[in-house]
C-alpha cells in the first residue's frame, strides 16, 4: 500500500487533523464530550493509520517501541502520582481539593493530569498491541 | 424521527450480523464487523452518547479491524466448513436471546426520569457537580473526580491488558532463535 499515491496524499492530509482532533478531545473534555480515553484511542488510531499507509518501520521511527512501552506505564504512574500528591499535600488519596489554594482550581488541576495519564496509557497500550500484532509475519514464524 | 433513525440503524446492524454469520470469506467478515461497529457508533450518536461513539468508532471500527486484518495475514482467508449441523447451538442462542428480551420487560422505559438510576446519586452530581468541580461536562466530573478511584482501576486494567499482551507476544532476542534454527 505504500506505493499508492492517492492513499499517501489522503493520509498526509488527514493525519494532522486527526491528531488535532485528538488534542481537542483531550483538552476540551471538561466542556464538551471526550476525555482521556477517547483522546488516547484517537491518537492511537491516527498512528495506526500512518503505519498502515507508510509502513510499520516508518511508524516505529515516529514512535519507537521503547517510547510506547514507557507510555504504557507512565500514564498509570502519572495517575497514581496525582493521587500521591493529594496525600502529600494533606488530603486523601486522589483528593483534588488540596492541589491548589482554590478548591475548584485544584479540581481542574487534578482532572487535567489524570485525564492526561489515562490518555497516555490508553494510547500506549493500543499502539503496543498493534505493533506486536502487525510485526508478526508468516515468513518470520518459520 | 430519532426512533426512526435508530430503528433503521438497528435493522442494518441485524442484516450485517446475518450476513456475517453466513459469510465464509474472512476478509469480508472483518470488513462487515467494522461496518457493524460504525453502525453501532452512529446509534450511540443518535442516543447522545458521543463519548461512547468516539470510542466505538476508533477502537471497534478502526484499531480492531486493523488488528484482525493483521491476524488474517497469518492464517487462511477461508473459514473451514463446519463439521456439524448448527441447530443445537442455534436453539441455545435463540432461547438465551429470548430470555434476555424477556428480562428487558422489567427495565424502566428508555430515558424515564423516574427510573431508579436517575433517583440515586445522579441528582446530587447534576446539582453540585458544576459548583464543586468547576467542570461543565458532568460526565468528565463524575469520571475523573467523583469516581476517580474507578477510573484509576480502569486505567490499571488497560495497563494490565497491555502488559499481558507484551508478555505473550513479544519476540525473544533474535540470537537465540537463530541458534535454534537448523
Amino acid at each position: 500500500m505504500t506505493r499508492d499515491m492517492v492513499l499517501r496524499v489522503v493520509a498526509k492530509l488527514l493525519i494532522p487533523f486527526i491528531l488535532l482532533f485528538a488534542l481537542y478531545v483531550q483538552f476540551h473534555g471538561d466542556f464538551g464530550p471526550g476525555g482521556g480515553f477517547q483522546a488516547g484511542v484517537i491518537l492511537a488510531a491516527a498512528m495506526v493509520f500512518y503505519a498502515v499507509i507508510f509502513g510499520l518501520d516508518n511508524a516505529r521511527k515516529v514512535l519507537p517501541d521503547r517510547l510506547v512501552e514507557t507510555m504504557v506505564a507512565a500514564g498509570v504512574l502519572l495517575y497514581l502520582g496525582v493521587g500521591a500528591a493529594g496525600l502529600l499535600l494533606g488530603g486523601n488519596f486522589l483528593d483534588y481539593f488540596v492541589l491548589a489554594a482554590d478548591p475548584v482550581a485544584g479540581q481542574h488541576r487534578g482532572i487535567f493530569w489524570i485525564e492526561l495519564g489515562v490518555a497516555i496509557t490508553v494510547c500506549g497500550v493500543m499502539l503496543k498491541v498493534f505493533y506486536l500484532f502487525a510485526g508478526r509475519g508468516p515468513e518470520e514464524e518459520q | 424521527m430519532e426512533t426512526l433513525i435508530v430503528n433503521v440503524l438497528l435493522t442494518l446492524m441485524m442484516l450485517a450480523v446475518v450476513v456475517l454469520a453466513r459469510t465464509r470469506n474472512l476478509f469480508s467478515v472483518i470488513v462487515l464487523s467494522g461496518l457493524y461497529s460504525f453502525l453501532m457508533a452512529t446509534v450511540m450518536v443518535a442516543l447522545d452518547a458521543v463519548d461512547v461513539a468516539m470510542t466505538e468508532a476508533a477502537v471497534g471500527a478502526g484499531i480492531s479491524t486493523v488488528l484482525l486484518l493483521g491476524a488474517l495475514h497469518l492464517c487462511r482467508s477461508e473459514e473451514a466448513k463446519p463439521a456439524h449441523k448448527p441447530w443445537l447451538p442455534l436453539a441455545v442462542t435463540a432461547s438465551a436471546g429470548l430470555l434476555l428480551v424477556y428480562g428487558t420487560w422489567d427495565l424502566p422505559a428508555f430515558s424515564d426520569p423516574e427510573a431508579p438510576i436517575h433517583k440515586h446519586v445522579a441528582p446530587r452530581y447534576l446539582e453540585a457537580g458544576p459548583s464543586e468541580t468547576g467542570v461543565p461536562n458532568v460526565v468528565t466530573a463524575v469520571l475523573a473526580s467523583y469516581r476517580g478511584f474507578d477510573t484509576l482501576g480502569e486505567t490499571t486494567v488497560v495497563f494490565t491488558a497491555g502488559a499481558g499482551i507484551v508478555a505473550l507476544l513479544r519476540r525473544r532476542r533474535r540470537k537465540t532463535a537463530d541458534k535454534e534454527a537448523p
